[in-house]
């Protein structure tokens, strides 16, 4: 029994590492989902037959956890919305952290004899699967809208530092208690890592969530190989493992693509608006016809849309691909330029074209694109404004200075699609959109998109 | 019993693993990656089914259980929310 389950598990581990290499390139990333998902299958049935596994009651337990768990997150899966998914993933990052603290708990809990350094790694990995549960939690709450102020106080990072040092003495105490383990002490512990994870994220601002949500992703990546070490399970320990090196990586991709390093997420408070600067603007804002815009793109020779998140609030992005073929058929090249944060996550943007049906390979991110719009006769800007202001480019005094943009600007003609007048995200006037190569078309998103497409059959 | 070096060695070569096979990822795949890496470490089920499967007490059970739950939310939550996103990933050369 036992050789038949080490060859499930070994099966299962290739399976996750090339399902994880193919998931990397936009071709083959479909066949490494399914991958992964069989190793997880294969290796969840032949769980069933492990020799540490007994009870009637624990194989019934086991059943019915799984399907209560599987239920609910399949009927959340296949409903949320995609501009919905990044705080999903949060959640369900933070239910596998909590999963491995558990498995620490029950361990740490056990009248059998633990050697000390097992059960030390049994600690670390509820600390850390602890701080990845209620963190991701609370990142959940605060992208889906639950939590929309990040509580600051005096003296927060040292309060922190002493809940986590309180958390850490306690878990040395527990490593060396040997086999009786007290259950209050337990409790305590646990308490205080989840409370660690909830204080350490709510300063945190809603922008730069996805590094935090990527960084516990990591982490609970982390506490499940340290759990595999403890539970003297090798599928645990390569998969956990492989997702805390993968994820750690994909952390300082995500922060590098935002140009925020992770110390300055985690210990510093941007991501909220912060003052606004007061430079002068010069020039008017000017207004534009969905027809003449029409007609403009209509006889380009190459368009370029960038989108942003107010595009996807507002549902435009069907229009906007109904209007990119409308002008394909013209002969115009059509590319997209997505910058880094376009969505609430970097990529996120391009699972909400793809949602619409944009192929991959006309969407462009920064470094490929920005070089092109120079060349290109009409730049189309539709719920994006921060990631095009070119104030960041040329006023050291803005907050936003130094952030890379897409150089919309140099485009022969502008044209922003906006709701009404007021300054972006960050309270910064965009003076892009005062530029004398920029017209303004004012409306919704989807309205917009809809008037320029009828305004283009127009011409036929 | 993985021994002491053993489980450095899994240890290391999985980090290593993990890191190349990320590295040349693009950024339109960075958030179907994160929610495939997501699920992937629900593989931590498989754990929480050994501990509640030889769990003994009753306050055991009650840890193990919840911690069944929570693995397999993980797990279904992740694969579902990932293959939806990559599903929708297509090439305008009609390959898939």
């Amino acid at each position: 029994m036992g050789f038949i389950i080490n060859v499930a598990y070994f099966a299962a581990a290739v399976l996750f590492i090339v399902g994880l290499k193919q998931m990397a390139s936009p071709v083959t990333a479909r066949r490494g989902i399914i991958w992964a998902g069989w190793g997880m299958v294969i290796a969840t049935v032949v769980t069933f037959l492990h020799p540490e596994v007994r009870g009637f009651i624990n194989y019934l337990l086991i059943i019915l956890g799984i399907g209560i768990g599987g239920g609910l997150a399949w009927y959340t899966g296949k409903r949320v919305a995609m501009t919905d998914m990044p705080q999903m993933i949060a959640l369900y990052n933070g239910m596998g952290g909590g999963a491995a603290a558990g498995i620490g708990i029950v361990a740490l809990m056990g009248s059998y004899e633990l050697s000390w350094t097992i059960q030390f790694i049994a600690v670390v990995g509820v600390i850390i699967g602890a701080v990845a549960f209620s963190g991701s939690l609370i990142a959940f709450a605060k992208l889906q809208g639950l939590i929309t102020k990040s509580l600051r106080f005096d003296m927060q990072q040292k309060i922190n530092l002493g809940v986590l040092g309180a958390t850490v003495l306690l878990g040395i105490i527990i490593s060396f208690s040997g086999a009786q383990v007290n259950g209050a002490l337990l409790t305590v512990f646990l308490l205080l890592a989840l409370a660690f994870g909830i204080l350490m994220t709510l300063p945190i601002g809603g922008a730069d969530m996805p590094v935090v949500i990527s960084l516990y992703n990591a982490l609970t990546g982390l506490a499940v190989g340290l759990k595999g070490l403890v539970l003297d399970n090798a599928a645990l320990m390569i998969a956990g493992i492989v997702v805390g090196a993968a994820g750690t990586l994909l952390t300082q991709l995500m922060a590098k693509a935002m140009n925020r390093p992770i110390s300055n997420v985690l210990f510093s408070h941007f991501g909220e608006s912060s003052g606004g600067d007061q430079s002068e603007v010069t020039g008017t804002m000017k207004e534009i016809e969905a027809s003449d815009a029409g007609v403009m793109m209509a006889f380009a020779d190459k368009v370029i849309i960038v989108p942003g998140y107010g595009m996807a609030v507002a549902q435009a992005q069907h229009k906007i691909w109904e209007l990119t073929q409308l002008l394909q058929e013209r002969g115009v090249t059509v590319k997209f330029a997505i910058h880094p944060v376009a969505g609430r996550m970097p990529g996120h943007m391009n699972v909400l074209l793809a949602e619409a049906g944009v192929p991959y390979d006309i969407i462009y991110d920064l470094d490929e694109i920005n070089s092109e719009f120079k060349t290109a006769d009409v730049a189309i800007v539709i719920g994006a404004n921060d990631v095009v202001n070119p104030v960041a480019r040329s006023n050291p005094e803005s907050p936003i200075y130094g952030m890379p943009i897409l150089n919309a600007d140099q485009a022969k003609n502008v044209i922003v699609i906006k709701r009404g007048k007021g300054a972006g995200f960050s309270g910064v006037e965009n003076h892009l959109f005062f530029a004398d190569n920029t017209r303004m078309l004012y409306g919704d998103g989807q309205k917009a998109a809809s008037a320029l497409i009828s305004s283009i059959k127009e011409i036929g | 019993m993985i021994e002491g070096f053993v489980a450095l060695y899994i240890f290391m070569l999985a980090a290593f693993t993990g890191y190349e096979v990320i590295s040349k990822v693009p950024v339109i795949l960075h958030t179907p990656l994160m929610s495939g890496s997501n699920f992937v470490h629900g593989i931590v089920l498989v754990g929480t089914m050994v501990a509640l499967g030889h769990a003994e007490t009753t306050a055991q059970m009650w840890v193990g259980f919840i911690a069944v739950i929570l693995a397999a939310g993980n797990a279904v939550g992740g694969y579902v929310v990932t293959e939806r996103m990559l599903e929708m990933f297509k090439s305008s050369k009609g390959a898939k």
